[in-house]
C-alpha cells in the first residue's frame, strides 16, 4: 500500500518525538497498517463511540507495552506470545470494569467489543514488534502515539458515518428535522464503504503527490517511482 | 544495509530452562492477578450503583407514580425474596416493586428481552394489578436500525399499545389467558395484541416477544403473592 | 434466559447475523486471505473448528468460574484456552496437510487473535445461551464465517480478471466488495423469525 517513507532509512534511533508521532499519520494503524479492523468497523457508528473505543484501546496498548517492555528481559522467547496475551487481557479486563463504572450507556454502546480489544492485532503486534525490544519509556510513548493514531482513524470513520447516517456529530444534530439520514452508513455495509472511501481519498492524494514529485525531477527517468504501471 | 531500530542484544542464546519459564509465568500471573483484583474491587461499587440507577430510571419511566423501588427475585417455587447483592439462584426472575411517595404499592416492573434485528432488545414493562395489564414500557437497551427499528422509542401509536396491554392470567393462574401477540399494523382487535410499527416489524415483534416471554414466566409466580409486596418493608 | 430456538440461532448466525458481514468479527483473515478460494475455504474450516472448541470450552469455563465466583478471570481464561486450541490445530495441520500449512502461513497462528473465535465465546456468555444454544451458535458462526470468506474469495478471483482503476486496487476494492456482500446479506433480516 504505502512505500517506505524516508524516515525508515535513517540510521539514527528514533527520537522520543518520532516514537510518539509514528502512529499518528505515517504508520496510522487504521489507514496505513490496516490493523484492528474488527472494532474499527463495528463500533464506529458515531464519533463519541469511536473516540471512546480509541481511548480504551490506547490505554490497553500503552499499559501493555509498558509492562511488556519492563519485563522484556524476563520473558523467554518460547512463551512470549502467551505472556503478552495474558498481559493484554489483564488490561482489557481493567478497561472493561472502568467503563462500567464510568458510564453504563457507553458500556452498552461498545458492548462486547471492549473485551475484543484483546484480539486486536494492533496491540499484540506492537507488543511483539516494538515493546519487547525497547525500553519502557520509548515503548510507551510509541504505544500512546499508535493508540492516538488509532483513535484518530476511528473518529474519522465514525464522524463520517454519524454525519451521513444520523445527521449528527458527537450527538449534536447538524441538519434540520427534514434531513433524511443515509441509514446504511450506520449499518455494517456503511462501515466497509466509509473505510473504503477514506482509503480511496488517501490513495488519490498519494498519487497526486507522487506525480507532482516525479514531475519535479525532470531529468531522471521515472523507472523507480511507484507510479510506473503499464501505459 | 541499514540496521533496524537498535535493540538491546540478548545476553545469551541458550535454550531457556524450565525454571525460567515457570518463573516468568508465575511473576507475570502474579502481577496480572493483582492488577485485575485491584481494579475489580475499585470499580465494583460504582458499577453496581450505575446499574441500580439505570434500573430505577427505567422503573420510574414505566410506572410514573413510583418514587421508590425495591428489587426482588421470584424463585421457581413461587417464593418471593428480596434481591441481595450476590448472584440470583438459577431460575430466579428479577423484578422491581414500586411505591409512590406515600409508600403505597404502585405496581411492579420487570424486564423482557428478545432478539430483534441486530441484537437483543431489552424492554422494561410496568404492570398494574388493578387492570391486570401492562401500563407502560421503556427500552432498556437495543441496537436496532436507526430510523427504522429505533422507532419503538418514539412512535406514539406503538407506545399507545402499552397503555393497557391485557396480561390477565387464566383462572388457574398458571399462565397468561391470552399470549401477547404482535400483529400487522392496523389489524389489532384485542387488548392483548400489539400493533407493529409498519416497516419495523422485526423490532416490534422483538418487543412483543420479550414482554410475552417474561410475563408468561413472572406473572403466574407473582400475582398470587402481590399482598406480600404491598407492605413497603 | 435466552428464548431463541436452535433453528433460529443457526439461521441467524449464518445469514442475518453473519459474524463477518454483520458483526465485523474475523476481519483480518477476511481482508487478508481471501485472494483465492483454495486458501480461504480451508482457513474458514480450520477457524470453524477452533470456534466450536472455543465455544464448548468457554461454556465449561464460565460454569466453573461462576461456581468459584471468579468471573473476573473470564477473559484471560478464554483467551488462554483459545491460544492452546489454535496451537493444537496448528500441529495437526502441519502434520497431516503440510502444503496447506505452508499456504496458510502466518494466518494459522493468527486465528488466536481472530475476533470471531473470542467473539463467539463472549457473545454466547453475554446472551446467556445454554449448552445446546452455544454449540449451535458456534457451528452456525463457523459456517457463516467460512461462507463469507469463500464468497468474497470467489468474487475477488473473478475481479482479478476485470479492469479495475489502479487507485481502487488493493484494500479499497476488497472493502467495497465486502460492503456490497454485507448489503446483500442484510436482505436475510428477519428470516429466522
Amino acid at each position: 500500500m504505502s512505500g517506505p517513507s524516508p524516515a525508515a532509512f535513517s540510521m539514527a534511533p528514533p527520537s522520543r518525538w518520532e516514537e510518539f508521532t509514528e502512529g499518528m499519520w505515517r504508520r496510522n494503524p487504521v489507514f496505513v497498517m490496516v490493523l484492528g479492523m474488527c472494532p474499527t468497523l463495528a463500533v464506529t457508528v458515531s464519533a463519541i463511540n469511536s473516540i471512546s473505543m480509541g481511548l480504551a484501546t490506547t490505554f490497553v496498548l500503552a499499559a501493555s507495552c509498558f509492562l511488556v517492555s519492563a519485563l522484556r528481559r524476563l520473558i523467554p522467547k518460547e512463551v512470549r506470545i502467551a505472556t503478552y496475551i495474558v498481559i493484554i487481557a489483564t488490561f482489557v479486563t481493567v478497561v472493561d470494569y472502568a467503563v462500567q463504572a464510568i458510564s453504563l450507556d457507553l458500556y452498552e454502546a461498545l458492548g462486547a467489543y471492549i473485551q475484543l480489544i484483546v484480539a486486536n492485532c494492533l496491540v499484540l503486534g506492537r507488543a511483539e514488534a516494538h515493546a519487547a525490544r525497547a525500553a519502557p519509556i520509548p515503548a510507551t510513548l510509541n504505544a500512546i502515539g499508535m493508540g492516538l493514531g488509532f483513535t484518530l482513524g476511528l473518529t474519522m470513520i465514525g464522524g463520517v458515518r454519524e454525519i451521513l447516517g444520523a445527521g449528527a456529530f458527537f450527538g449534536i444534530p447538524l441538519f434540520g428535522p427534514g434531513f433524511q439520514p443515509w441509514v446504511v452508513m450506520v449499518l455494517p455495509p456503511g462501515g466497509f464503504f466509509v473505510m473504503a472511501g477514506w482509503l480511496l481519498l488517501f490513495a488519490v492524494v498519494r498519487r497526486r503527490l507522487a506525480a507532482r514529485d516525479a514531475g519535479a525531477v525532470r531529468s531522471a527517468p521515472a523507472a523507480n517511482s511507484g507510479a510506473c504501471h503499464g501505459a | 544495509m541499514n540496521a533496524p531500530a537498535k535493540s538491546p542484544a540478548p545476553a545469551a542464546v541458550q535454550a531457556t530452562s524450565t525454571f525460567a519459564l515457570l518463573r516468568t509465568l508465575s511473576v507475570v500471573s502474579a502481577i496480572c492477578g493483582v492488577i485485575i483484583v485491584v481494579s475489580y474491587l475499585a470499580t465494583l461499587d460504582r458499577a453496581k450503583a450505575n446499574r441500580r440507577l439505570a434500573a430505577e430510571r427505567a422503573v420510574f419511566k414505566v410506572l410514573p407514580d413510583a418514587s421508590s423501588v425495591k428489587e426482588y427475585l421470584a424463585l421457581p417455587s413461587g417464593e418471593i425474596i428480596p434481591a441481595g447483592g450476590g448472584d440470583p439462584p438459577p431460575g430466579a426472575l428479577r423484578f422491581y416493586s414500586a411505591y409512590d411517595a406515600a409508600g403505597r404499592f404502585a405496581g411492579i416492573a420487570a424486564e423482557g428481552a428478545a432478539k430483534g434485528y441486530a441484537d437483543l432488545v431489552r424492554v422494561m414493562f410496568g404492570y398494574s394489578e388493578s387492570c391486570h395489564c401492562i401500563v407502560g414500557i421503556g427500552v432498556v437497551s437495543m441496537r436496532e436500525t436507526p430510523g427504522i427499528g429505533d422507532k419503538i422509542l418514539t412512535d406514539k401509536d406503538f407506545l399507545a399499545n402499552f397503555k393497557a396491554l391485557d396480561v390477565r392470567l387464566k383462572d388457574d393462574l398458571s399462565a397468561l389467558a391470552n399470549d401477547v401477540k404482535v400483529v400487522k399494523h392496523g389489524v389489532k382487535t384485542q387488548p392483548w395484541q400489539i400493533d407493529a410499527i409498519s416497516g419495523a416489524t422485526v423490532t416490534s415483534r422483538a418487543v412483543g416477544k420479550g414482554i410475552n416471554d417474561a410475563a408468561q414466566l413472572l406473572l403466574p409466580r407473582l400475582v398470587p403473592r402481590l399482598d406480600q409486596l404491598r407492605e413497603k418493608s | 434466559m435466552a428464548h431463541e430456538s436452535l433453528g433460529q440461532i443457526l439461521l441467524n448466525t449464518i445469514l442475518s447475523g453473519n459474524f463477518v458481514l454483520a458483526m465485523f468479527l474475523g476481519m483480518c483473515p477476511f481482508l487478508g486471505v481471501t485472494h483465492s478460494v483454495a486458501v480461504a475455504f480451508p482457513l474458514g474450516v480450520a477457524t470453524s473448528f477452533v470456534i466450536v472448541i472455543a465455544s464448548v470450552s468457554a461454556y465449561l469455563l464460565n460454569w466453573l468460574l461462576a461456581m468459584a465466583h471468579l468471573e473476573f478471570l473470564r477473559l484471560i481464561c478464554y483467551i488462554v484456552v483459545i491460544a492452546s486450541a489454535v496451537q493444537l490445530v496448528e500441529m495437526f495441520v502441519k502434520k497431516h496437510y503440510p502444503a496447506l500449512f505452508r499456504a496458510l502461513g502466518i494466518y494459522l497462528p493468527l486465528i488466536t487473535t481472530n475476533c470471531a473465535v473470542l467473539g463467539v465465546a463472549l457473545f454466547q456468555t453475554a446472551r446467556e445461551y445454554d449448552f445446546a444454544q452455544s454449540l449451535t451458535f458456534a457451528i452456525g458462526g463457523g459456517i457463516g464465517f467460512t461462507l463469507a470468506l469463500t464468497l468474497l474469495a470467489s468474487v475477488r478471483e473473478r475481479v482479478q480478471l476485470a479492469e479495475v482503476p489502479e487507485v481502487v486496487q488493493g484494500t479499497v476494492l476488497v472493502l467495497i466488495l465486502a460492503g456490497v456482500l454485507s448489503l446483500a446479506f442484510m436482505g436475510f433480516a428477519g428470516l429466522g423469525g
